[in-house]
């Protein structure tokens, strides 16, 4: 009985939330009287709820299929979250066709032959896709050859600017005030 | 100079490309059966109890199937113009009246029996017809929306066209709207008619 609550996410989902919704009036009235608690608590879980499928086979696989596909009305969700009256007629149909003895291959082909690629979370690949499949990839490699390219320029006109007579004994005497100013700090802390 | 350009170029090619997604329509999805038969069925009718209709039936015909249904608030929008369609008798115009009852989200269907939910929905689909007007050459009853599945319908109200051979060369979901009608459908019922 406690696989009941296997199911399917989807139902079992739906029957929390419902069974949250009962009891939080239960639970309400629970915390006003405590004295009571012992007497409502129980009747709030009391009874296990039935499997709603008889056949898990089939819903494991209804699942399966049904987060591959989109909700044709909601488009941003699957057919396994939606709760559109399409999507429960859709996945009625499609657990008409795992009884069939289809495989997922057919059913996927039932619908992508109504409702076209676009139920499909997973486009397949084909000329007019290619753009979609390869070009994250190919901005990937196009950024990669840029920063190279720049970062071999810069190298180029660093080393190609040699510093001054002037400017190096610049650099000179600050990195040596540097290095006293250092030494100087040591010796104050020790 | 060159610099401070090219951020600008991309910045206005990404503007131009969200421009043109802005007017694209999300809802407007490709249907895979342009160009394909018009998937067969048998439907009872609405009106004549006893009486089927098939797609069959109107081979050598163009002919046009519009999908409604009485709980369809946008199908009332484009009803007008149906019925003005309906005038011209151009070409025959079948109501594919989608899901009356189960459709409907104020009917609880637990109480109701499959002979009480198409005696309900004859009814009401009836009732409807009789306030809008009936520009249908005849309404096929499509109870449990199984025949919708096949057309790949996904909203209420679609329009297709079929050509004599049975194919569907057009398809339109959502409201037809006077451009669509004028500009898109007419025409082609005209080329196909010829």
């Amino acid at each position: 009985m406690r696989r009941g609550w296997q199911t399917s996410a989807l139902t079992s989902a739906r029957s929390l939330l419902r069974a949250l919704l009962f009891a939080a009036p239960v639970l309400a009235i629970g915390a006003l009287l405590p004295p009571l608690q012992p007497l409502l608590a129980p009747a709030a879980v009391a009874n296990e709820a039935a499997p709603l499928v008889a056949d898990e086979v089939t819903e494991k696989r209804l699942l399966a299929i049904s987060e591959e596909l989109r909700c044709l009305v909601c488009q941003n969700e699957t057919l396994a979250a939606s709760q559109a009256e399409l999507a429960n007629d859709l996945r009625r149909e499609i657990r008409g066709l795992i009884k069939d003895g289809k495989s997922d291959a057919e059913i996927m082909d039932f619908l992508v032959s109504r409702y076209g690629d676009f139920v499909r979370y997973r486009p397949p690949l084909k000329s007019s896709t290619l753009l979609l499949w390869l070009g994250p990839a190919a901005l990937l490699l196009i950024g990669i050859f840029a920063l190279f390219r720049y970062l071999r320029q810069r190298n180029v006109a660093i080393a190609a600017t040699p510093l001054s007579a002037d400017e190096a004994r610049r650099a000179d005497a600050l990195l040596n005030a540097g290095s006293a100013d250092n030494s100087d700090q040591h010796g104050n802390k020790s | 100079m060159n610099k401070f350009l090219w951020p600008l170029v991309g910045f206005a090619v990404l503007v131009a490309l969200l421009g043109v997604g802005l007017t694209l329509n999300p809802r407007d999805v490709p249907s895979p059966l342009v160009g394909k038969p018009a998937p067969a069925f048998t439907l009872k009718q609405l009106g004549a109890a006893d009486q089927t209709f098939s797609p069959q039936d109107l081979r050598g015909k163009v002919w046009l199937l519009n999908v409604w249904a009485s709980w369809c608030v946008s199908c009332r929008q484009e009803h007008p113009l149906l019925v003005e369609f309906g005038k011209k008798q151009a070409v025959p115009l079948i109501g594919l009246n989608y899901k009356e009852l189960r459709g409907d989200g104020g009917v609880d269907m637990s109480r109701i029996g499959a002979d009480d939910e198409e005696r309900q929905a004859r009814q009401r689909a009836a009732g409807w017809l009789e306030a809008h007007g009936n520009p249908y050459t005849l309404t096929a009853l499509d109870l449990d929306g199984r025949v919708g599945i096949d057309y790949g319908v996904y909203g209420v109200p679609e329009t297709y066209v079929i050509d004599k051979a049975g194919i569907i060369r057009l398809k339109h979901t959502g409201p037809l709207t006077p451009e669509a009608l004028s500009g898109k459908i007419m025409p082609l019922v005209a080329e196909l008619s010829k």
